[in-house]
């Protein structure tokens, strides 16, 4: 064994027990913040995983997209909610918790009998043969990957108009009665506040 | 893989081969003579990051001075030049200090988060033409890629500070870093897009056939100007440094910070000044090349342009004027700095969103047409 190989075997040790930990610690841990951040580690440790495997522009990519914006959205929904609040039972929790259960133990199943099912060929043409990996990605995506490439592009497109439609929703306050609120004890005379402003906070997402 | 951690093989001067042959001649076998390399261009790097970052601290104080009309730091070593020591110094030997109730794990990690990405941005900086720790085929949209991680930093130490005016600023600094990433990023691919490759070596090498005249600068001229108001706003120096803008929010995420963990951020704005105007030398100046090509240099001169003796004088002058292209535009962000008012938050987003995206989107729309209908200068 020489050094890369050595190299390689231990980054793989280390890179899949920092994700397995961190993948854990997401569902475990009861402040949402922390599993927020933890995300941040499965997705670093995803992309450590695909420069193993000689995937450059791909974990450059996960980092990018996962680890840049999907995560820092999520930060970013979390820290501006704010909201402090305990886990409560809800009714029912006893027949929800079971079929969760099922769920779970079903896709563990499906996804182990999958793994198990496929015959895994090796490749005789190592990734690592090819030289520019970015030209290998383009020819893909415009060949034989074409149509989940393109379907995938018009998903995104429909969650973007969604996301605009959704953020200039240009809310139009409905003119709270001012007699009414003025009547009340202890309460100022106060116009009620526009609502203009919502227009700007989702700017920033 | 392992040949990301090794300098390019080169025709004329390899460091690695050199080296693994010494220590093979003293009887090391070259399994243990490489792994005795491969540490040493990442610890060169970090050094010299390092120390480009402290040159510029030296100089954003001596040149606020003149634009002042101060002298500025003048007793620590010959005109000032050993203040960032003592900086280091007392940074280094101050208590860390970590507020009460706040989680201590993250409030450590945060400033780790923002400055280790860009320690790993300088991997794919050429200082020279065989001087790259790695020429990678993803080269600069591994900058941009690692560059999205800082928003985490600074969201990480805001929320861990547990201090209302640190979350705002640590909000307020991730709000920035993403928006003005997008057009960083499709400037860039403009960029990319006339020299048909990631690598930053290609991309010099693409500018490098007729000496001034081919730097992309005049082939990108709205290019330009977005990519180094992008880049000063993912460096957060003025005119946007609102996440420490001092008189509404004390000093952003890092209002709670001290000592090492301070220094750490500190470093980490001037590293990303420096790894910023480096970046923009390589895509923008030409990167290492001469004013006039040098083969040029040298037939007026009479010399063969591969003569062997000729080579090590080229690579000086190349890692001479990276240095001193970097440090021009480190000139004008520091004048920026010291002449320009800040802008409000709503008025930074306002530009990003709705004036850099759509030029930057209409800049690579020009470039794709000049590369399909002028192929000879795109």
């Amino acid at each position: 064994m020489n050094l890369a190989e050595g190299v390689q075997i231990v980054s793989f040790g280390i890179l899949a027990v920092m994700m397995l930990a961190a993948a854990l610690g997401v569902v475990l841990l009861s402040n949402i913040v922390h599993s927020a951040f933890l995300l941040a580690g499965v997705f670093l440790s995803i992309s450590g995983l695909y420069i193993l495997l000689n995937g450059d522009f791909v974990a450059a990519a996960q980092i990018l997209i996962y680890v840049g914006a999907v995560n820092v959205l999520i930060l970013f929904a979390i820290m501006l909610v704010n909201k402090q609040e305990n886990f409560s039972e809800i009714p029912g929790s006893k027949f929800r918790k079971i079929a969760t259960a099922v769920v779970c133990i079903g896709l563990f199943v499906l996804l182990g009998t999958m793994i198990l099912v496929t015959p895994w060929a090796l490749d005789s043409t190592s990734p690592a043969v090819i030289e520019n990996t970015i030209i290998a990605l383009g020819e893909h995506f415009f060949s034989d990957y074409l149509l989940p490439f393109e379907l995938a592009s018009v998903l995104l497109l429909m969650a973007m108009v969604g996301a605009i439609i959704l953020a200039r929703r240009d809310l139009i306050p409905e003119i709270a009665d001012t007699t009414d609120t003025v009547s009340t004890r202890l309460t100022l005379p106060e116009r009620p506040r526009e609502l203009t402003s919502i227009g700007n906070v989702e700017e920033i997402n | 893989m392992n040949s990301i951690l090794i300098l390019t093989i080169t025709k004329e001067i390899d460091f690695q081969t050199g080296f693994v042959k010494i220590f093979t001649d003293w009887g090391f076998t070259a399994g243990i003579a490489k792994a005795i390399w491969l540490p040493i261009p990442m610890i060169l790097v970090i050094v010299l990051a390092t120390l480009l970052a402290l040159v510029t601290t030296w100089l954003e104080r001596k040149i606020s001075a003149a634009a002042q009309q101060r002298i500025g730091p003048e007793y620590i070593g010959p005109q000032g030049i050993l203040v960032p020591v003592a900086d280091v110094v007392k940074l280094v030997f101050k208590e860390t200090v970590t507020p009460r109730q706040s989680d201590d794990l993250l409030f450590t990690l945060g400033p780790l988060l923002v400055i280790i990405p860009i320690f790993l941005s300088f991997l794919i900086v050429p200082l020279g033409q065989n001087l790259i720790i790695s020429n990678i085929g993803i080269g600069i949209f591994l900058w941009i890629a690692l560059s999205s991680i800082a928003p985490i930093g600074a969201l990480m130490a805001g929320y861990a500070s547990n201090n209302k005016y640190s979350l705002l600023g640590g909000l307020r600094s991730a709000a920035q870093s993403i928006s003005y990433e997008v057009p960083l990023a499709l400037s860039v691919l403009a960029i990319v897009m006339m020299s048909d490759s990631l690598s930053t070596v290609d991309i010099v090498a693409q500018q490098s056939s007729h000496g001034i005249l081919s730097w992309n600068i005049w082939r990108q001229p709205i290019g330009v100007v977005i990519f180094w108001i992008a880049a000063l706003a993912e460096a957060e120096r003025l005119p946007f440094d609102l996440p420490e803008a001092e008189e509404e929010l004390v000093a952003g995420y890092q209002t709670e910070y001290g000592g090492i963990r301070f220094m750490l951020f500190y470093g980490s704005s001037y590293l990303n000044l420096v790894l910023s105007s480096l970046i923009f030398s390589i895509l923008y100046l030409g990167g290492w090349s001469f004013p006039i090509p040098v083969e040029l240099l040298a037939s007026w001169l009479g010399v063969s342009a591969t003569a062997l003796w000729l080579q090590p004088m080229v690579l000086s002058l190349g890692l001479f004027m990276t240095l001193v292209k970097a440090y021009l535009m480190i000139f004008i962000a520091i004048l920026l700095r010291w002449t320009v008012p800040r802008v409000r938050i709503d008025q930074l987003l306002n530009l990003g969103w709705k004036f850099l995206l759509p030029i930057s989107l209409i800049n690579l729309l020009l470039t794709a047409a000049f590369k399909l209908f002028l192929p000879i200068l795109f």
